[in-house]
Order: C-alpha cells, then sequence, then structure tokens
C-alpha cells in the first residue's frame, strides 16, 4: 500500500518579479506525477526553509534571475540543515555562470539548470536522484 | 506479536521518531505525516501510539466551490485566531491529476504571511485519487496535529460541486463559502453542499450580488430546515396558523439555525463575525451533546475506514498470490468470479487468524 510521491518545493526567492521559469517547472514536475508545493513571489530563505520543513518535501527547486544566486542558494541550504532537513536536495536554475554553479555545488547545491534547459532533463535529474537515495523519506 | 489492543510494536526508527514527536519538534510531525500520507510501513501503529492524545483539537472545515476565497478565508481565519493565542494547524488540500498522478499544490501562495510564524503550521496534501474532496488519510494527518497539541485544525478542501462533502464527517464545524457568481448555482447545491454547512460565508461580498446570495441561501435553508420564512408570504395569503392545529410540542434542543455571513477575506472584512460565529456553533455544539455524538459518529466512521483499508490489503495480497499461483488466465476460465472471490475470501479468513 505505500504510496509514496516525490514531493517538490518549488520558490522563487528574491526580488525579480519573473516567475514564468518556475511555473513552467512546477507544471513539468507535476505532469511527471510529482506532488509540487508552489508559493509565489518573494520567499525569503527563512520562509523556503520553514516550507520545506511542514511540508517535509524531498527536493528544493530555486528559481533565482536576480544576481543573487551566491547568496540566497547557501542560505536554503544553511537554513535547512540547521532546522535538521539533511536529506533534501536544493536545485534550481536561473541565470548563473558555470563558475558560480561550481561553487555553490561545492556547498551542497545540487544541479542547477539554465536557460534553455528541456524540462524533461530537469525531471529526470530529480528522478535519478530519488531512486540513487533509496525508497524516499526515511524514518531515521 | 502485537499488544493488547491488536497494533503491531513500533519499529526502532517510529520509536525514535515518535519520541521527538511527543518532545514537540515539528520536523517530526511534518515526517510523522508524510509516513501516514504515504501509508508507509508501520504508519498505523505510529497513529495507534498517538490515539490517546487525541481529542483537544477543535476541528474547522473550510469547503466551497473552485474560486471562492477558501485559502484566503483559511489565512484571514487563521491570522486571527493565532493573534488571540491559539496555535492553528491548516491542511490544504488540492486535486491530484488522475492521469499521471501529480499535483500542483498552491493553496499557500494564499497564506504566505503564515509561513514563518510560530505556532502556525500548514501542510498541503494532494488528494491521490480520493474523490470527497479530502485525501484518504486527511483525517489522520489531522489528526497527528491534534495529537501534536494544536488548538485548532482547519481542513480546507478542494474545490467542490455537489458530492464532495467528507469533510461534514470530520469537522466539528463546517463553512461553506460561496461568492456573489455562485448565485445561479444554488438551486443545484441544495441537495449537496448546502446541506453540510454550519455556517455559510458569501465571500468576495464587495461584488455585485452579495446581498441577492444572501437571501436565497436563507430560502434554500429555511426550505431545507422547515424553519419559518418570514420573508415568504404564505400562498395567496392564506393564514395556515389556524387554532385549531395541534400545537407541536416544543424542542427540546434549539436547533442550529445556519447563519448567513459575508467577509471579504483579503481585506479581513467580516472575519471577526465569523470566528465569533464559529464559537458560537461550538457553544452549541457543546450544550446540546452533538459535539459528542458528532465525534462519536466521526470516530465510528474512522474505525469502518480502516478495517476497509485492511481488507482492501489483504484482498491485495491475495489477489498478486493468486495471479502467481494460476500464471495466466487460463486458471481463472474454469471458474466464475464468484467462486474465485469464494476461494479468495477463505483463504483472506484463514491467513487473518
Amino acid at each position: 500500500m505505500n504510496d509514496k510521491k516525490i514531493r517538490v518545493l518549488v520558490a522563487k526567492p528574491g526580488l525579480d518579479g519573473h516567475d514564468r521559469g518556475a511555473k513552467v517547472i512546477a507544471a513539468a514536475l507535476r505532469d511527471a506525477g510529482m506532488e509540487v508545493i508552489y508559493t509565489g513571489l518573494h520567499q525569503t530563505p527563512e520562509k523556503i526553509a520553514a516550507t520545506a520543513l511542514q511540508e517535509d518535501v524531498d527536493v528544493v527547486a530555486l528559481s533565482v534571475l536576480s544576481g543573487a544566486h551566491m547568496t540566497l542558494f547557501p542560505r536554503v541550504v544553511d537554513l535547512l540543515q540547521e532546522s535538521g532537513m539533511t536529506d533534501v536536495l536544493v536545485t534550481g536554475g536561473g541565470i548563473i555562470p558555470a563558475e558560480d554553479a561550481e561553487t555553490l555545488q561545492a556547498k551542497g547545491v545540487g544541479r542547477l539548470f539554465g536557460p534553455g534547459t528541456a524540462t524533461t532533463d530537469a525531471v529526470e535529474y530529480i528522478r535519478a536522484w530519488f531512486t540513487d537515495r533509496g525508497v524516499g523519506r526515511s524514518t531515521e | 506479536m502485537t499488544d493488547s489492543a491488536g497494533a503491531p510494536p513500533l519499529t526502532q526508527p517510529l520509536q525514535d521518531l515518535l519520541a521527538r514527536f511527543e518532545a514537540g519538534e515539528p520536523f517530526a510531525l511534518a515526517r510523522s505525516i508524510s509516513l501516514v500520507e504515504d501509508q508507509a510501513e508501520g504508519f498505523e501503529s505510529l497513529l495507534h501510539a498517538l490515539h490517546d492524545r487525541l481529542g483537544r483539537a477543535r476541528r474547522l472545515g473550510i469547503t466551497g466551490p473552485p474560486g471562492a476565497g477558501k485559502s484566503t478565508l483559511t489565512s484571514a481565519l487563521a491570522r486571527l485566531l493565532r493573534d488571540a493565542g491559539e496555535t492553528v494547524g491548516i491542511i490544504a488540500v488540492d486535486p491530484s491529476s488522475p492521469f499521471t498522478g501529480g499535483a500542483l499544490l498552491g493553496d499557500r501562495v494564499r497564506m504566505d504571511e503564515l509561513a514563518t510564524e510560530p505556532g502556525i503550521f500548514i501542510r498541503s496534501m494532494a488528494s491521490r485519487g480520493s474523490h470527497g474532496g479530502l485525501s484518504a488519510t486527511t483525517r489522520e494527518a489531522a489528526d497527528l496535529m491534534d495529537a501534536f497539541g494544536f488548538d485548532r485544525i482547519i481542513l480546507e478542501t478542494v474545490g467542490v460541486g455537489q458530492s464532495e462533502l467528507e469533510i461534514a464527517s470530520q469537522a466539528d464545524t463546517t463553512v461553506v463559502v460561496l461568492v456573489p457568481e455562485s448565485g445561479d448555482g444554488i438551486q443545484a447545491m441544495k441537495a449537496g453542499l448546502m446541506e453540510v454547512a454550519d455556517l455559510f460565508v458569501v465571500n468576495k461580498a464587495d461584488r455585485p450580488g452579495a446581498d441577492r446570495l444572501k437571501k436565497e441561501i436563507g430560502i434554500v435553508n429555511s426550505l431545507r430546515t422547515g424553519g419559518p420564512q418570514a420573508s415568504v408570504p404564505a400562498h395567496h395569503g392564506v393564514d395556515l396558523s389556524r387554532k385549531s392545529r395541534p400545537t407541536p410540542p416544543p424542542e427540546p434542543i434549539e436547533a442550529w439555525d445556519p447563519p448567513v455571513l459575508m467577509s471579504v477575506a483579503s481585506s479581513g472584512e467580516g472575519l471577526p463575525e465569523l470566528a465569533a460565529e464559529v464559537d458560537r456553533h461550538h457553544a452549541w455544539l457543546r450544550a446540546t451533546g452533538s459535539l459528542q455524538s458528532r465525534r462519536a459518529a466521526a470516530a465510528a466512521e474512522h474505525a469502518r475506514i480502516v478495517l476497509e483499508r485492511a481488507v482492501t490489503r489483504r484482498g491485495a495480497e491475495a489477489w498478486r498470490a493468486w495471479i502467481e499461483e494460476v500464471g495466466d488466465d487460463a486458471g481463472l476460465a474454469g471458474r466464475s468470479p464468484y467462486e474465485t472471490a469464494r476461494i479468495l475470501t477463505a483463504r483472506i479468513c484463514r491467513d487473518a487468524q
């Protein structure tokens, strides 16, 4: 009867108001059979972390187009760690130079997707990460 | 190995989770809801272990057609209750796609300002194939919030029509939210949605048609409850209150007449009145013993559902084993479906011993 679903928080932190990308990704993940929690624009890292905890998501996907990715991604990762959410994948997309993406990945952020990404790539990435990790949310 | 009440003992990881739950860690509540929602191994034992802690929270249902403003109203009401010192758990249900199983849960967009509020916990749930306006495990997720110690639990249904009325069997008080545009649908709704309301709210009441809708709800409602219709004159003005009529015996308990309130949830208008009416309804439930009888009926219904779930699970197991046994449908071909079912039922009963 185990009915495990991948739960993803799609959030749009920061001040830019461009949420088309986040919405497209949210819809693609939904259509891939995932449960997507969408929270709208202008989310603070604190809100994102609190939401991720309450919703017990497997994945936090952030869309950042404002250039503030070097601040926002690590902040969300730190807050999740602090609240004991150590098994959550933080991934996302936006206008993020390759070297920045590398730096962020060294800080515990997952793959970051740039403009022109096929939605199927993002879906496959999350699915693969989920499969690699095992059957999902453990009770440990 | 089972304990006296028949639930298998908790595994070590679940015992650890339970300890964190009892220590009041929000993470443990969130993870417990996931286990229940996924119907993961041992979830019923976890619920069983917390059963003695249930019954303190007041459960409020918010339902209504899509776009009526349920999330905004829920958010505004939670804010009000929180400011009055109460802690609030919110469960917001959105539909799953019947095709992909996926869901876009967007109720939090309207609850944004509550995201980091201590004392408020919001959980989005997908309906996962259930058709009653909630998901199969919404009641148990609410039980977890109750056990965790929230004063109030607000259950927000998917956008409903006439038949998704499960909420009424789970909430102490059910609020039906309508908007002026719902007016034309009232006649159609009177058989379903209208029957479960303890309170009506005409939301977006700053739009034209709100007063008319309020009046229509009042009429439909009094037709249903058989209450006096002050606004409707008797047919041809015939006086029906003849002295020769036997007077009906006075009702021992005053019946609840669902009030119709007006609100503009986005600005908070009408919300204090709503909170007050919810309290008045709760006082009525207590005074009349209805609270006890409603909750008893809900508990019985819950037990029936848990039984059904257990039987379904055993049935599915027996079926899988049977299919493996007979290989292809050649093994089924010689038997009528009734015979097959009888054989499997006998096996299920035997295995349950």
